[in-house]
Order: C-alpha cells, then structure tokens, then sequence
C-alpha cells in the first residue's frame, strides 16, 4: 500500500536495524504498559552493548529484566531498579554501568529531545550527588542544574490503540513514560492491544500523533501485575 | 508513648486542608490517605501519572494498566485525571501539588533532606522524590526520630547523600512535630506522655523550645 502504512506484521521487521552499541528509550513504569513483544525481540536478536534509558529494569525473567540474562545491556538510565536482583548482581561486579536519574528529570529528558531541546535547567537534584559534574546556574534566587536531554536510536512503546498512520492512544496508567519515549526514538516503534481504521480515534483524542512512530506492531499482553492489591467489597 | 505508624498518619493528616492536591510516598504516607479528616476533600496525586487516586480495587476491579507509583494495583475517583510522566512532573516541578509527605533517613536543621541512598547498601535508585522535595509548595516529613540504636535522625547537617537542599519545612516523628526555619528544628509539639527532655535528649541538630510545648490531639 502506498502511503502512510506503518503496520508490520512480525517483531523481525518491527525491530529491524536494531544493532550492537545502540540507545534504546522504553516506555513503561515498572511492569505497567511496557511493550513485551519488542523487549521478546531484542532478547531474540542478541543485541549486545546497549544503552537501556528506561524509568525502571523490569524484574527478575519480565520485561527490560529479561536482557540483563545474556548480559545485552551495557547501560542503564533509570530512576528506580530496586525489583531485580540480576541487576544489582551486575551491578555490583560491574558488568553493567547505571546512570541514576530523578523521574521527573528522566521524563523531561525524553520529552526535550524529542522536542529539540539540548538541555534544561531544573531545581531537581541540585545541591545532590545528581548535579556532580554538571553546570548550575542561579536564577531569580533559586540554583537550577542543567541536564541534557536524550534521544534513542530506537524508541519502543506500548499502546492500547493505533491506526495505520501511528497514531497512539494509551489506556489509563499504562501511558506514563510512553508518549515522551515516542518522541525521542529515530526509530519509534509501538507495540499496540489494537489496531482500527483511520478516523476511528477521536483526532483531538489522540495522545501521540502518528508522526513521531514509524513502525506500529500488534502484540499479545500478558499484563504482568507487580504489587497486586486487592480492598474487600 | 511514642506514636504508632498510624498514629503518625493520624497527627499528619491533621496538616491536611481542603482542596489540597496531595502526593504521599511509600509507608507511612500511604496511610495518611486513611485519615483524612470528615468534611474536606484533597485529590492524591500519584507520580505515574495519576491525579485523583482511589483506594485498591476490589477482586473485579483489577486492572494491570491501573497502577500507582508504588506499582500496587489501585482505583481512581470519580473526577480523576490520567496523563503521561512528564505532564505528572510539570505538576510537580512546577508547584502546583500543595502538599508532599514523604519519609527519610535524616532531616538537617537547614531543610536538607536525606531519603534515597545509603553508601555500602544497594543502590535501588531516587525514583521521583528529588523531584517532589524541589517541586513541592510545603514538604512534610514523616520517620522516627532516632534510629533503634537511639541515635538522632535530626542532625546537625546530613551525612548521607541527600535527596534535595533546605525544603523540609516540617517533620513528624514518633515523638514530636517540629518545623525547620531559621537553621534550627522549632519543638510545636509532644507526642503523648513524651517529656521535652527525651525529645531533645533525641535531636542532635539545633532544636529551639519556645513557652509549654503541648500535646498532640487526636480526635
């Protein structure tokens, strides 16, 4: 078909040009809305030396955890990667290097390199081991770090809904870091629950307009729950 | 006594106001949403990307894309907004959450926050909370006030890695609320049958006691 037609139809294609030494930016928070095929196909391909910029690892055999088994990632860039012990054994002996980086200061990384923007002033982190190293700048009264912003080779995403010109829509907390990863990837690649016509999803509904997604792969979810709490009804 | 975790919810709850929008961390600021006094409303930010968090769901509510930042599964409210990470720190960074509660290791009496890193142990990461404590309009702190050695988590200055600079504003242990100005820790207030002696006796950091220092109140 010509034209706008981003839909593959196996992980092959959905990860092709992935290669050793790359910058991969995934979506997700903790096991919530991150895009299991994509992180299956990595595993499968044996990419080796990469940099992971994600909020969180996965856990021990699911999600980004399952890369750190054939020691794929060679960096780490997250906020939080307390729920996996192969990592902290990795990371320990040194055989995977972790950039420690507040969540607030990981998502507008995300959403300024996708949005053109090299680096940013923030308040978070100053005056913490976060700012050793990097320039401050006091304005009106108040000490700012500046922290660069990122951009990945690849970007991988989860949605609930795409079309066949990219367009994503995320479902409930699942969203959180993937619109802003969708937007720093050369190559966005979105693993989604469903896809529907054009003109199915609401144009000011959507959350991430197809522009910022090249490949558009329908996987299947386990949907792993991590902390399962339940009240009495 | 000193305070139970829930009573430490108990007298933090009261610092609640309505119409608040209120992020609370991991513990015993989770269970400060138990407490919330009869008559107001606040909305429970949550830093995944929540605005309006409920309580957990019932068995048929589950739902694997409905987490909280503690990544436990949970509810929103009727009126609830949902949004991505970097619109959930633009609230934050950009002051609009008017109350954040949040345990620590140490509080100096600078302000000076310590919560996420203990040199030697794991490294598990700051997850958002350099974000809230820079972000947040009034910061108040929950944890004991000594270690169960007996040694002061009110210091002089912190010794560990600190998660932000002078934006503790107060601090409720199991002993006592103290707000932080001025370079000291300022005593408002005892927890029931605690003497003024054993608080100070258990505050390493400059601690100022102005008049009759009263009790906590529960209702």
């Amino acid at each position: 078909m010509a034209g706008f037609n981003k839909v593959v139809h196996s992980y092959e294609d959905a990860m092709a040009g992935l290669q050793d030494g790359m910058t991969v930016i995934a979506g997700g928070f903790g096991l919530c809305g991150i895009p299991e095929g994509l992180i299956a196909q990595i595993k499968k391909m044996k990419t080796k030396d990469l940099t992971v910029v994600s909020n969180n690892c996965g856990v021990d055999g699911f999600g980004l955890g399952i890369l750190l088994e054939d020691r794929q990632i060679k960096k780490m860039v997250a906020s939080y990667v307390g729920e996996n012990a192969l990592f902290e054994k990795q990371l320990l002996s040194g055989e995977l290097e972790v950039e420690l980086t507040p969540q607030g200061t990981l998502a507008e990384k995300m959403r300024a390199g996708g949005a053109g923007i090299p680096a940013f002033f923030t308040a978070t982190g100053y005056g913490t081991p976060v700012a050793e190293g990097k320039e401050t700048r006091e304005i009106d009264g108040r000490h700012y770090v500046l922290e660069p912003a990122i951009t990945g080779d690849f970007a991988i995403v989860r949605a609930w809904k795409a079309d066949r010109y990219g367009n994503l829509v995320f479902r409930h907390t699942s969203m959180n870091f993937n619109p802003m990863a969708a937007t720093a990837g050369k190559i966005t690649v979105a693993e989604v629950e469903e896809i529907v016509e054009p003109g199915e999803l609401e144009p000011s509904q959507i959350h991430t307009p197809g522009i910022y997604v090249q490949r558009v792969i329908k996987g299947n979810f386990e949907k792993r729950i991590e902390r399962r709490m339940v009240r009495q009804g | 006594m000193a305070l139970s975790r829930e009573q430490v919810a108990m007298r933090v709850a009261q610092e609640l106001q309505d119409g608040y929008y209120v992020n609370l961390g991991i513990g015993i600021p989770t269970l400060v949403a138990n407490y919330v006094p009869a008559g107001i409303e606040v909305m429970l930010q949550s830093e995944n990307g929540l605005l309006g968090m409920g309580p957990y769901p019932t068995e048929d509510e589950i739902d694997a894309d409905m987490i909280n930042a503690g990544k436990e599964t949970v509810t929103a409210i009727k009126g609830a907004a949902i949004f991505s990470s970097a619109e959930s720190f633009a609230m934050i960074r950009g002051g609009h959450v008017d109350l954040t509660v949040l345990g620590a290791f140490e509080v100096d009496q600078n302000g000076n926050i310590a919560s996420w890193m203990i040199p030697g142990k794991l490294v598990k990461g700051m997850g958002g909370a350099m974000d809230l404590v820079a972000g947040a309009q009034n910061i108040v702190v929950t944890m004991t006030h000594a270690d169960k050695y007996g040694n002061s988590k009110l210091l002089t200055d912190c010794t560990l890695p600190l998660t932000g600079v002078g934006c503790v504003k107060k601090i409720v242990t199991d002993l006592a609320v103290l707000e932080v100005r001025n370079g000291a820790f300022h005593l408002l207030e005892r927890a029931p049958g605690i003497s003024v002696e054993e608080i100070q006796q258990k505050t390493a950091g400059k601690l100022v006691i102005e008049g009759n220092v009263p009790e906590m109140v529960f209702n």
